[in-house]
């Protein structure tokens, strides 16, 4: 009975397929139920979700009923018109120019941290062998305490105020902990599988394509997503880096929508609301694959 | 014909070309280590942000260190740091053993639980901004008087709501961290626990505790390494203030070089960050023994 524990299984079927390989019998022996824990966890469920309720029924209030009710009581009349208005105010491009920059780096990051990422597992040598180094001091590092020369090279490169400024640092930033996941992944390709690939006359870069990355696609899917939470909810770098509504991002953008709609505090938290909504979607339809992504490499 | 076998040969034993590393290692060269090289560069220099840069000597050092406010942001820095960890660490602790369990309605409450991941730091603070405000926020939601405080202007307790706001926006991360830990732990361990007659608490500081050394040392790592990151979250929940009683390390950097235009002073203090986070980075590493990689470093 004890043998239904997980079997130390691969990296990616343990992060993806937990609920299957549940061990019942972690419970089984308890008789009494934990009024305790339960207790606990109750209370932290009212500590994550009252402020959640309040800026949803918040946004959905007009101003005289947000001065006038009981802040916590639901809206007498719930109004869209707060939403409209953080619609009506350039919102969609904002929101496009998040999805440019995330998809901007997510991309490029994938791909060269994975050729990267190959080349330090499967080769040999001090280049690579430094390289992996320095990946990995990289970790270690504060790096947004660079950003005052990241702004001198984006000025002198006359890339400010662009959304490319906002792409390539994120790239950099982002390939550390994507090299040290996806090698972390790799190692766990029994070489047996290179070697009669190569006995078949596959060359490195082919059973790059062919091979390691088919294997290692769960962990590519899990490494862009935590890269992309990263991007998309950024707020250093378009705060430094870009200046106009042009290339306003989501973040940013609800900072300033702050500032535009000061008192009209159902319009502010109707920007927050619309600005976490896809994420909320990506959370309801693939749960697992984006909390696997947020501990990417950590739970290993 | 023999020159054609070594070639081949020799392919075989070093496997994948390095020039694979390439494209990843000048992404990061170029904005992560020369940016890291340019911070120290510029610590010695006396620039405004637009002008011309012009060698100063230490003057900029000089002037920074004789700040009042730079020894007050680093101990604000030590402070929260401390704080934040003391009230996180507990809490996640108990929250990724309490959703490690297999129970359906712990499993409901967790999918709950990880909704503020999805979160920007920018989301949260404006949401807890008008949530702490002392008239139309939650404290007189709720009715009680000692909760409709002015949370953000009082210098004396604004340090802790920014703890709390903290704690709301990681807890979920590291709880997900140590959930990871407790799913690895071998169900045999509490079996025989229970055949000895050990009781849930016994259990809890005989098993659970230390079979969690290692998910323990990575959570801390994090929130140590993570804590030099509170950048965004308390720059728009407080700016720093009231006066100077919120405003950390990263926080003071950008304040003095974007709104002070002392690029000079700001990168002598990013020169402080990094050193405070690779000494903080080493010291847990060491603290830990040899833990597998040092990986587990990344702040985000």
């Amino acid at each position: 009975m004890a043998s239904t524990t997980q079997a130390p299984a691969t990296p990616a079927a343990t992060t993806r397929r937990r609920p299957q390989a549940s061990p019942r019998s972690v419970t089984r022996g308890r008789a009494r139920p934990n009024f305790l824990g339960g207790l606990g966890g109750w209370i932290w469920l009212a500590v994550i979700i009252l402020p959640i309720y309040y800026v949803v029924i918040t946004s959905l209030k007009n101003q005289a009923g947000f001065f006038t009710s009981n802040p916590l009581a639901p809206p007498t009349e719930p109004t869209f018109a707060n939403y409209q208005l953080v619609l009506e105010s350039d919102f969609v491009r904002y929101f496009a120019n998040s999805l440019i920059v995330t998809v901007g780096s997510v991309l490029p990051t994938l791909l060269v941290s994975f050729m990267a990422a190959y080349a330090i597992v499967r080769g040999k040598g001090w280049f690579l062998n430094s390289t992996n180094k320095l990946f990995l001091l990289g970790l270690a590092i504060p790096l947004h305490a660079t950003i005052i020369p990241i702004y001198w090279m984006i000025t002198r490169a006359h890339m400010y105020d662009t959304l490319l400024a906002l792409i390539l640092p994120s790239i950099a930033f982002a390939i550390p902990i994507s090299v040290l996941i996806l090698s972390n992944f790799l190692r766990d390709v029994p070489n047996e599988l290179f070697e009669s690939m190569r006995l078949d006359g596959a060359s490195d870069w082919a059973m790059m394509w062919r091979l390691a990355l088919p294997l290692v696609r769960p962990a590519v899917v899990t490494v862009g997503i935590y890269n992309a939470l990263n991007v998309w909810n950024g707020f250093l770098f378009p705060l430094i880096l870009t200046q106009s509504p042009d290339t306003r991002v989501l973040p940013l953008s609800l900072w300033t929508f702050q500032g535009e709609f000061s008192v009209n505090v159902p319009a502010i938290l109707a920007s927050v609301v619309l600005a976490t909504f896809p994420l909320l979607v990506v959370y309801v339809v693939a749960r697992r694959q984006l909390v696997s992504g947020l501990t990417a490499g950590f739970s290993k | 014909m023999a020159l054609s076998t070594t070639a081949s040969r020799r392919a075989r034993e070093t496997g994948p070309s390095g020039w694979l590393a390439v494209p990843a290692l000048v992404f990061f060269l170029v904005f992560a280590i020369i940016p890291l090289g340019g911070v120290v560069a510029l610590s010695f220099t006396k620039w405004d942000g637009l002008g011309e840069i012009t060698f100063d000597g230490v003057a900029s050092w000089a002037r920074t260190l004789a700040d009042p406010v730079t020894g007050n942001a680093l101990w604000v820095t030590a402070k929260i740091m401390v704080f934040s960890y003391i009230v996180q660490t507990p809490i996640s602790l108990l929250l990724g053993v309490f959703t490690a369990g297999r129970q359906k309605y712990r499993a409901v409450l967790a999918v709950l639980y990880f909704v503020p991941l999805l979160l920007s730091s920018a989301a949260i603070a404006i949401a807890f901004k008008a949530l702490l405000d002392p008239n139309f926020g939650m404290g007189p939601g709720l009715g009680i008087p000692a909760l409709a405080q002015d949370w953000l202007g009082n210098s004396d307790l604004v340090l802790f709501v920014v703890v709390f706001v903290i704690a709301w926006q990681f807890v979920p991360f590291h709880t997900l961290i140590y959930q990871g830990g407790v799913r690895q732990i071998p169900v045999s361990f509490y079996e025989a626990a229970q055949i000895d007659g050990a009781g849930r608490i016994q259990q809890f500081f005989n098993i659970t505790l230390p079979q969690l050394k290692y998910t323990i040392i990575t959570s801390s790592t994090l929130m140590a390494v993570g804590s030099l990151a509170y950048f965004d979250l308390i720059f728009i929940l407080t700016a720093g203030g009231p006066g100077y009683s919120t405003r950390l390390l990263p926080l003071h950097m950008y304040l003095t070089g974007f709104k002070a235009n002392d690029m000079g002073a700001a990168s002598a203090l990013g020169v402080i960050l990094v050193v405070i986070g690779l000494a903080l980075a080493l010291l847990l590493q060491r603290l830990g023994g040899k833990n597998r990689s040092a990986s587990q470093l990344e702040g985000a």
